[in-house]
C-alpha cells in the first residue's frame, strides 16, 4: 500500500543519533523548572514557610486596596478614532529592494500588525517576514531621538542653517557634493533630488544596493539596448531554471514570484499540471529547498553550468555554441530538454550578479522565446537602480579627497558595502558629512551631522515599484520622536520652505493632470487604496484594476528607455569573459555569500522578532555562521556533538573572520561553505548587539563592475578547538520517527492516482469483516456538537514554499515572547507556529556510506505545524484544572486565568505544540535585550490590546486566532448576517504570500476551505463527522484518532520517478 | 453510675447540638400567612422567573429596596390592601384608582399624579411569580453597597444556595422539631429514672451523681462543649476568611469621587440625554468610550458656563469663555475608572448592547439617579456567567441566528435559547 519508504529526519542530529538529540528526542521538555534552590536542602523547609507567610501578608495587603485607575479621554476625539475599533491604513514598505504593498493595522492611533494590500498587483496581499516584522521597528528605543551634529543634540533649525551654509560654499568653489543612497522608488522624491541637484550643480545621486542587481541590468544593456531590470512572471512559466537565484528568499521581488510561482504549484480536480523547477546551487536556498530538481555546484561552476546549458539549447536552436567547460551534472541535459519542450514557456534566471553570466541566461531566453511571456522589458521592476561601478568610483574619489560634502540618505555603505572599511577611512577627508539614518548606525557614527528621518509609518511619500505602477505610502502615526522625513531634510536643505506633503500633492497634481475636486477625488481614493497601476501596465494577473474607475493619464515620470531591441547580447564576449574568469576543478574551498529571508541586509539587525524567527532551512537564530556539508566536515575534522561544533577561522588575503560557528548543512555544495550576510553589526542597537554574528561584507568581491557574493580563489579554513553551539529550533519537538507525518508522491503517480502518496492507516478490530477500520470511525469519545461555526485550516504542502512569513505575522498578531538565544538553546522557544523542516533521500540511512549520500543533497518538505484543535484532544483529557477545554465551534481554548502550569497537557500533545511561559517575559530585566516589544513603555505599543499577555507558569499555543474569529462573527451579527470568508481570516493564513494555507468556516459550504477540501458531512456513531473528500488532504498521525481541524494536503514533486538504490 | 453520667452527657450534646443547628441554618425563617388563595409562590423557577420579569419590566420605575419613580416594594405584599388588589392595580393601575380605593388614590396624589403602565399582558401567576421575587429579596434586605462585607458572599455562594433554599428551610424546621421532641422525650425519661432511683434508695456515691444537678460550669468545662465552641468558631472564621478572599478585587459599590463633580441625575435623568451621546463606542466598540472635553463643550460652551465644575472643563482645555477661544495648554481630563475588569477578559459592550439588546441599566444599574456613579454590579465571573445562563438570546430579526434557533427549537421542547446554549460559557469567548 505505501510505497513511500524514505527516511525523512529533521537534521544531521538526528541521522547520527547525536547523543543530545537521544536525550531529548521522547521529551516534551529538555529541562526541569527553573527553580534553583543554591542555599541547599536545609533551607527549603524555611523557605517555604516564609514564602508563605510573605504570600499571606502579600495577599491581605492587595486585600486592602485596589488600586486607583485611570480614565482618560482625548481632549478632542479624532472623528475616525474609536477606543476598541481598529482602523486600517493603505502604505507602502520599501526595504533593502524588497517592495510590498501594506495595509496598517492601527488601534488607538498606535500601528499594531502589518498585512498585506489585496489590491497591488505587485505584492497582490503577500508580505514577508521583515515586512510583517516592521512594526516592531517603529517602536525601536534606539532610533534617534531628536538631529545631531557631531554626536551631539541639536535643533533642526540651526542645522539647517549650518548644512545649506556649508553647502552653499562648497558648490560655490566648485566642490564636489555628493547624495549617496540606495535605491530610490519614489517619484516625488527623486524630484526633490533633481531640484537638490539644481540647486547645487556640484552635486551628484549615487545609488548602489545592498544586494545588488547590476549585472541584470548592465547585461540588458548590453542584449537589448535597456539598463533596467525586467519583470518577471513566473506564473507563466512550466519550466524554470534558476542558477543560484533565490527566487523565492530573497532574489529581487520575492513576495510577487512566491505569489506567481505558488500558482504554479497548486494542484486540484481541474488543474493537474504543475511546473518543473531546476535549481543549481552552492547553498540550501529557499528556491532550492522547492525545487524539484537540485543540484549542488560550486560558485566557481556557474560559468561552466550557463554555458553548457547555453550549448545544449543553441544546438537545437540553430545558434553558435560557445566555448564550456565541461560539467558533468546529469540534471542540465535534462533541464534543457525540459526548457526546449516548453519554449515561450519557460524561465532561465541566475542570481548571479556577473554581467556575462546574465547575458548568456539573456541569450537563453532569448532562444526559448521567453521575452514577452515569463519575461517583460518593457516593465521593469525598479526596485533594484543600483550600480555598482559608481559606487566603486564614489569610495575612490571620497579617498583622494576630491569629495567636499556627503549626505547619506538613509543609507549604510560603512557596515554593508564591502569597501566599507575604506570608505570609513575616506570620509575623514571628507569635510562636509550627512546622514539621514534613522540610528547612530556604523555610518552616521562617522558623520557631521545626523537628521534622522521618520520612520516609514510617520510618512508621506509615493513609490514605483514598477514602471506604471504606483504605491502610496501615508503615516499610521505622528512621528514619536522629533524627527523628520528625509524629504523635508532635503528640501530645507536646497532651500525649499515648503512641506513634502504639499511637495507631494503637488507633484501628483501635476503628474495625473487634474486640479481641484477632480484631483482631491484622485488623490483620496489613491492615498485610501494604496495603489493604483496605469492601463497600459495592466499585468497580467487577473485582479481587478484597483483604479479602474480613475480615469486620469499619467505623464510617465520615468524617462528610462522603454525601447527596448532585439537580442544583441555580445555572447561570444561573454561567454569568453565566463571562461577566463570561472575555473572549476579547483581544490580551494569556495564560499558562497548569501542572505537570510529573516534579516536580509542586515537593517532590521535591531528586530529580536527576525532574530528569533527560524532560518527556514537551518531552524537557526540569532546568529550566522558557516555552512559545511557532512563529506567536508568529515575532512576538515569539525565534529558536531551534542548540538555543539568547532568554530573555524576564515581567511582570505589579508581578511581573516576569527572563530565564525559552523553547522553541517545537507545538500551543501561540496568544497564550499555558506555564509549569511547582514550579521554583526555593531551600531544597530541591543538587540543587533545580543545577536552579535560575523559582518562577511569585507568578503563580497567584484567580477566585471558587478558585486561578486563569493569566493572562489584562496580561502583559508581553519578548524579551531573552540567550540560553539548555534541556538537551533531543528530538532526539538520530534515525531519520535512516526512514518506518517510528511506524505508526498511525484506528479506522474498523482496523475494516474490522486491519492498518490497518502498512507491511510487501518485499525484492526474484532467488529469490522476485515477486522480494519478506517481510524476515523472509532473513538472514545462521543464527540462534539457544531452547530454554529466549525473553523478549520487548510495547508497545501505543495504551495508551502517555507518563507515563516506566516510565523512572524502569528508572533505579532499573538503577543508572542522572544526569549533569546540561551532560552532557544533550552529549547523553550515561543513559537506558536513553526515550520517543520524535514530532510529526505532515497538512500537507506542505516549504512555509513548511505548516510553520506543521504546528507549530499537530500530532498526538502516545508510543514507548518500549530496547534491542530483536535476534536478529540488529548491534552483536553488530562488538564486537572479543566484550564484547556473544547468549544462548540471546534477550537481548542486555552484559559490562560485558569491554568497552574502542571504541563501535562504538553506531554500529552502528539504534535508538540503547545508552548509553556518558563519565566514572565514581560517587564523582566532578564530579557530586555531580547523581547523588546514587553519590557519597555514604548515597545508595548506594539502589542495587540485583545490579546492577553500571558505571565510565567502558564501554557499557551495557537488559538486560531480566536481573537480575529470573534471580531468577526461580531461584525456579522451587527450586520445581521452569516460571517463569510471575508469576516474571518487567521494572521497566518492571512500573510502567506503562497496561499498555502486557507481558513475558514467548514459548516459553511459556500466557505473557500468547504469548497477546496471538498467537505462532506458524515453521521458517524457520534454525531456529524466532517468528512474530506479531496484525495490529497490528509491529517497528520492519523492512526492515533485524535481527529484534528488542519488537514494537511500531499507535497507532489514534478519528478519522474526515480529507481530506488537496493 | 456510668448509665447516668452518660445521660448527662446526652443532655448536654443535644442542647449543643440544637444551638448548631440553629445556628447553621440562621437564615431567617419566616412563618407563612396563607391570608388567600393566592400564596406567593417561594420555588426557585417562580422566583427566577419572576426576576426576569421584574428586570424586563418593572425596573425602569421600581426598585425592591429603593423609592424611584414608583415606591420601593419590599414588603408590598404585606402593606397593601391585599394581594388581589396587587393584582388588579397591576393589570390597570387607573381602573383601580379611578374606582376611588382610598389606598391607590392616596398613593397616586403621593407620588405626583404619575401614571403607571397597565400590565394587562400579565397573568395573575406571572404577577405572583414578581411578588415571589420581591418576597425574597424584602427577606435578603437591601443591599450594603459597601463592597468589603460578607454581603458579596451570598452573591458568590452562587447557585446551589439559590436553588435548594427553602426546600432546606422546611428541612432545618423539621429536624429542629424533631430534636427537640428528642429533648423533650429524653428529659422526660431522665426525670423518671431519676424518680425511679431515688424510690429504690442509693448509696450515696450514686445518690451524688443521680442528684447532680445541671450545673453550667460543669457544661463549660465538658470536652464537647469546648469542642463545639472552638469548631463553631473556626468555621465561622474560616468561613469569613474565605467570603472575605472571594471579595478581592470586587469593587462592587465603588464609588469615588471625581475631578469634575458630573452628575448622571442631571445629564442622564433630569435631562434625559440619550446614554449614546456621550458615550459614542457603546454600540460600535468594545468601549462605551469615556466622552472627550469637545463632547462636554457642545452644549457648555454655552450652558452654565459660570458654574464651578464647568470652569474645571475650561481649565482643562484652556478654553476663554469670555473670547471662546482655546488656548494651547489642553490637558486631557483625569477621571477615575470606576468599572476595571481585569486584562485577562474580554467585554465587549456592541455585542452586548447593539447584538444583545441589553439595557444599559441591567448592568449600570440606575444610573439616571446616580448623582455620583457608583459601581452597581460585581463584575465577577460567577456574574457575567450568571447572566449568560439566564439571558435569552436576541435573536430577532437577525439572520446570524436563524439557523441556530432553528436547531435549537428542534432539541429544546419550546425552552427559549440561552446565551448558554449557544457557547456562551465557554472559555474563549472571553478569554484570550
Amino acid at each position: 500500500m505505501k510505497d513511500n519508504k524514505k527516511q525523512y529526519w529533521k537534521g544531521i542530529e538526528q541521522l547520527t543519533n547525536d547523543p543530545a538529540f537521544v536525550k531529548h528526542a521522547d521529551k516534551e521538555f529538555s529541562g526541569d523548572l527553573p527553580l534553583g534552590n543554591e542555599e541547599g536542602e536545609g533551607s527549603s523547609r524555611r523557605d517555604f514557610l516564609k514564602m508563605m507567610g510573605f504570600g499571606i501578608a502579600a495577599a491581605s495587603l492587595a486585600a486592602c486596596e485596589t488600586p486607583v485607575r485611570k480614565a482618560i479621554p482625548y481632549v478632542n476625539k479624532p472623528v475616525d478614532v474609536d477606543p476598541g475599533i481598529a482602523n486600517y491604513y493603505a502604505s507602502t514598505y520599501f526595504n533593502g529592494g524588497d517592495y510590498a504593498s501594506v495595509v496598517v493595522k492601527t488601534r488607538e492611533g498606535r500601528p499594531i500588525k502589518i498585512e498585506g494590500n489585496p489590491d497591488s498587483k505587485i505584492s497582490q496581499g503577500g508580505v514577508t517576514a521583515q515586512v510583517d516584522a516592521s512594526v516592531l521597528s517603529l517602536y525601536d528605543d534606539e532610533r534617534l531621538k531628536k538631529p545631531q551634529a557631531k554626536g551631539k543634540v541639536i535643533e533642526w533649525a540651526s542645522m539647517d542653517k549650518a548644512i545649506v551654509s556649508q553647502l552653499g560654499s562648497i558648490a560655490a568653489q566648485g566642490g564636489q557634493i555628493r547624495m549617496v543612497s540606495n535605491t530610490i522608488i519614489s517619484p516625488s522624491t527623486k524630484a526633490i533630488v533633481e531640484e537638490f541637484k539644481a540647486k547645487y550643480p556640484t552635486a551628484a545621486h549615487i545609488t548602489y544596493d545592498t544586494i545588488s542587481a547590476y549585472g541584470i541590468m548592465k547585461a540588458n544593456e548590453g542584449s537589448f539596448g535597456v539598463k533596467v531590470v525586467p519583470s518577471y512572471d513566473f506564473s507563466k512559466a512550466n519550466v524554470i531554471v534558476s542558477l543560484g537565484a533565490d527566487f523565492l528568499g530573497t532574489w529581487l521581488s520575492p513576495i510577487e514570484f512566491t505569489k506567481q510561482y505558488s500558482k504554479t504549484r497548486k494542484l486540484n480536480k481541474g488543474k493537474k499540471n504543475m511546473s518543473r523547477h531546476y535549481q543549481f546551487e552552492s547553498n540550501l536556498s529557499l528556491s532550492g529547498a522547492n525545487a524539484d530538481y537540485r543540484t549542488a555546484i560550486k560558485p566557481s561552476e556557474e560559468g561552466a553550468v550557463i554555458a553548457n546549458l547555453y550549448n545544449l539549447i543553441a544546438s537545437k536552436s540553430g545558434r553558435t555554441k560557445v566555448s564550456a567547460g565541461k560539467s558533468i551534472h546529469p540534471y542540465i541535459n535534462k533541464a534543457a530538454s525540459d526548457l526546449l519542450a516548453s519554449k515561450g514557456k519557460a524561465l532561465v534566471v541566475s542570481g548571479s550578479n556577473d554581467p556575462a553570466i546574465q547575458t548568456l541566461v539573456n541569450g537563453i531566453n532569448d532562444m526559448l522565446g521567453n521575452y514577452g511571456t515569463t519575461i517583460d522589458l518593457s516593465l521593469p521592476l525598479l526596485t533594484k537602480q543600483g550600480d555598482d561601478a559608481a559606487m566603486d568610483s564614489f569610495i575612490k574619489e571620497a579617498s583622494s579627497g576630491s569629495v567636499k560634502a556627503v549626505i547619506f540618505y538613509n543609507c549604510n555603505p560603512v557596515y554593508n558595502h564591502p569597501k566599507g572599511a575604506t570608505l570609513a577611512k575616506a570620509l575623514a577627508k571628507v569635510p562636509l558629512k550627512i546622514s539621514t539614518s534613522d540610528r547612530k548606525d556604523e555610518t552616521a557614527a562617522l558623520v557631521d551631522y545626523i537628521a534622522p528621518d521618520n520612520h516609514y509609518l510617520e510618512s508621506w511619500g509615493d513609490a514605483e515599484p514598477k514602471s506604471g505602477s504606483y504605491s502610496f505610502v501615508q503615516p499610521a502615526i505622528s512621528p514619536l520622536f522629533d524627527t523628520r522625513q528625509v524629504q523635508v531634510s532635503l528640501m530645507r536643505w536646497a532651500d525649499r520652505k515648503d512641506d513634502y506633503f504639499e511637495y507631494l500633492q503637488q507633484y501628483w497634481k501635476k503628474a495625473s493632470g487634474t486640479s481641484g475636486i477632480a484631483f482631491q477625488g484622485y488623490w483620496d481614493k489613491a492615498v485610501q487604496t494604496g495603489v493604483f497601476e496605469l492601463e497600459s501596465s495592466t499585468s497580467p494577473s487577473e485582479n481587478t484594476t484597483a483604479m479602474d474607475s480613475l480615469d486620469v493619464a499619467i505623464a510617465p515620470q520615468e524617462t528610462i528607455s522603454t525601447t527596448v531591441s532585439n537580442f544583441q547580447g555580445d555572447i561570444m564576449a561573454a561567454a569568453a569573459s565566463i571562461a577566463k574568469s570561472y575555473k572549476s576543478g579547483g581544490s580551494d574551498y569556495e564560499l558562497a555569500l548569501y542572505h537570510k529571508i529573516g534579516l536580509g541586509d542586515g537593517t532590521h539587525a535591531n528586530n529580536p522578532w527576525l532574530q528569533e524567527m527560524p532560518d527556514p532551512i537551518t531552524k537557526a537564530t540569532w546568529d550566522n555562521y558557516v555552512t559545511i556539508s557532512q563529506k567536508d566536515a568529515g575532512t576538515l575534522g569539525i565534529k558536531m556533538f551534542e548540538g555543539k561544533s568547532n568554530m573555524v577561522k576564515l581567511t582570505v588575503g589579508g581578511t581573516t573572520l576569527e572563530e565564525v560557528p559552523v553547522l553541517i548543512q545537507p545538500g551543501q555544495a561540496e568544497g564550499t561553505i555558506g555564509l549569511a550576510l547582514g550579521y554583526g553589526r555593531s551600531a544597530a542597537g541591543k538587540v543587533a548587539t545580543e545577536a552579535g554574528g560575523i559582518d562577511a561584507n569585507p568578503f563580497i568581491g567584484t567580477k566585471n563592475g558587478g558585486l561578486y557574493y563569493a569566493i572562489t580563489k584562496g580561502l583559508n579554513v581553519e578548524v579551531l578547538s573552540k567550540e560553539y553551539q548555534v541556538a537551533q529550533t531543528q530538532t526539538h519537538q520530534t515525531y519520535m520517527g512516526r512514518e506518517n507525518v510528511i506524505q508526498e508522491s511525484v506528479l506522474s503517480e498523482y496523475k494516474k492516482n490522486p491519492k498518490a502518496g497518502r498512507y491511510e492507516p487501518k485499525i484492526s478490530t474484532w467488529q469490522a469483516e476485515d477486522h480494519k477500520v478506517d481510524p476515523s470511525t472509532l473513538s472514545l469519545w462521543k464527540g462534539h456538537k457544531y452547530p454554529n461555526h466549525h473553523w478549520g485550516l487548510a495547508i497545501d504542502l505543495n504551495s508551502c514554499t517555507g518563507c515563516s512569513a506566516c510565523t512572524v505575522a502569528c508572533h505579532t498578531e499573538n503577543n508572542v515572547p522572544v526569549v533569546g538565544r540561551e532560552e532557544v538553546i533550552n529549547r523553550r522557544d515561543m513559537h506558536w507556529m513553526r515550520i517543520d523542516r524535514y530532510y529526505s533521500s532515497n538512500a537507506p540511512v542505516d549504512d555509513l556510506r548511505g548516510l553520506e549520500v543521504a546528507a549530499e543533497n537530500p530532498e526538502v518538505t516545508f510543514q507548518p505545524m500549530m496547534c491542530q484543535h483536535c476534536n478529540n484532544a488529548p491534552c483536553e483529557t488530562v488538564c486537572p484544572v479543566a484550564a484547556t477545554t473544547h468549544s462548540t465551534e471546534g477550537l481548542n481554548q486555552m484559559t490562560y486565568n485558569r491554568c497552574i502550569g502542571t504541563r501535562y497537557c504538553a506531554n500529552n500533545c502528539p504534535y508538540k505544540v503547545r508552548r509553556f511561559n518558563w519565566f514572565k517575559y514581560h517587564d523582566n530585566k532578564q530579557f530586555e535585550n531580547t523581547n523588546t516589544a514587553m519590557n519597555s513603555d514604548l515597545g508595548k505599543m506594539v502589542l495587540n490590546p485583545d490579546v492577553t499577555v500571558r505571565s510565567r507558569g502558564v501554557m499557551e499555543k495557537c488559538s486560531f486566532c480566536v481573537q480575529r474569529i470573534q471580531k468577526g462573527k461580531l461584525e456579522a451579527k451587527k450586520e445581521g448576517r452569516r460571517p463569510t470568508d471575508a469576516d474571518v481570516n487567521t494572521a497566518c493564513a492571512s500573510a502567506c504570500p503562497a496561499d498555502a494555507l486557507i481558513f475558514g468556516d467548514m459548516n459553511n459550504p459556500e466557505s473557500e476551505i468547504s469548497k477546496f477540501l471538498n467537505i462532506k458531512d458524515i453521521e458517524g456513531d457520534y454525531g456529524i463527522d466532517k468528512h474530506v473528500q479531496e484525495p490529497r488532504a490528509y491529517h497528520v498521525l492519523e492512526e492515533i484518532g485524535v481527529k484534528p481541524n488542519v488537514v494537511y494536503l500531499t507535497k507532489i514533486r514534478n519528478k519522474e520517478e526515480e529507481k530506488k538504490e537496493a | 453510675m456510668t448509665r447516668n453520667f452518660s445521660l448527662a452527657r446526652i443532655t448536654t450534646t443535644l442542647l449543643i447540638s440544637c444551638m448548631c443547628l440553629l445556628t447553621a441554618g440562621y437564615n431567617p425563617l419566616v412563618a407563612q400567612e396563607a391570608s388567600s388563595e393566592l400564596v406567593i409562590p417561594e420555588d426557585a423557577a417562580s422566583i427566577s422567573k419572576g426576576e426576569a420579569l421584574f428586570k424586563g419590566n418593572c425596573t425602569s420605575c421600581h426598585r425592591v429596596h429603593k423609592k424611584l419613580v414608583g415606591p420601593a416594594l419590599a414588603n408590598v405584599y404585606e402593606r397593601t390592601p391585599s394581594i388581589e388588589w396587587i393584582i388588579g392595580f397591576v393589570k390597570n393601575s387607573q381602573k383601580v384608582i379611578q374606582s376611588g380605593d382610598e389606598y391607590a388614590v392616596n398613593l397616586y396624589a403621593e407620588y405626583n399624579n404619575t401614571q403607571m403602565t397597565a400590565f394587562t399582558g400579565f397573568s395573575d401567576q406571572d404577577i405572583m411569580s414578581i411578588l415571589g421575587y420581591i418576597q425574597q429579596e424584602t427577606l435578603k434586605g437591601p443591599e450594603v453597597a459597601s463592597g468589603g462585607s460578607a454581603e458579596n458572599a451570598k452573591e458568590d455562594g452562587g447557585e446551589a444556595t439559590g436553588v435548594a433554599s427553602g426546600y432546606l428551610t422546611v428541612l432545618m424546621v423539621g429536624l429542629v422539631v424533631v430534636l427537640a421532641l428528642i429533648l423533650f422525650v429524653l428529659i422526660l425519661i431522665i426525670t423518671v429514672l431519676k424518680k425511679y432511683l431515688n424510690q429504690r434508695g442509693l448509696d450515696e456515691d450514686d445518690a451524688e451523681v443521680v442528684n447532680a444537678t445541671l450545673s453550667l460550669e460543669g457544661i463549660a468545662k465538658s470536652k464537647p462543649f469546648i469542642f463545639m465552641v472552638i469548631f463553631i468558631f473556626s468555621a465561622v472564621a474560616f468561613k469569613t476568611v474565605i467570603a472575605g478572599l472571594y471579595t478581592v478585587g470586587v469593587q462592587e459599590g465603588y464609588q469615588p469621587s471625581q475631578p469634575i463633580n458630573f452628575s448622571h441625575k442631571i445629564h442622564a435623568g433630569q435631562y434625559e440625554i440619550d446614554c449614546q451621546y456621550c458615550h459614542t463606542g457603546v454600540r460600535k466598540s468594545k468601549s462605551a468610550n469615556i466622552p472627550s472635553a469637545n463632547i462636554c463643550m457642545n452644549c457648555h460652551s454655552a450652558v452654565k458656563t459660570g458654574s464651578k465644575e464647568i470652569q474645571k472643563i475650561y481649565a482643562a482645555i484652556d478654553y476663554d469663555p469670555a473670547t471662546k477661544t482655546y488656548g494651547p495648554n489642553q490637558k486631557p481630563i483625569e477621571w477615575v475608572r470606576i468599572h476595571n475588569l481585569p486584562d485577562l477578559a474580554y467585554f465587549n459592550h456592541s455585542q452586548h448592547v447593539k447584538v444583545g439588546g441589553i439595557e444599559c441599566e441591567t448592568c449600570h444599574g440606575e444610573i439616571k439617579e446616580m448623582a455620583v456613579v457608583q459601581q452597581y454590579s460585581p463584575l465577577t465571573m460567577g456574574w457575567c456567567i450568571d447572566c449568560h445562563r439566564k439571558t435569552n438570546v436576541n435573536t430577532k430579526g437577525n439572520a446570524y441566528y436563524d439557523n441556530l434557533v432553528e436547531i435549537h427549537d428542534k432539541n429544546s421542547g419550546g425552552e427559549p435559547m440561552k446565551v448558554e446554549d449557544i457557547g456562551g460559557l465557554e472559555c474563549s469567548k472571553c478569554h484570550y
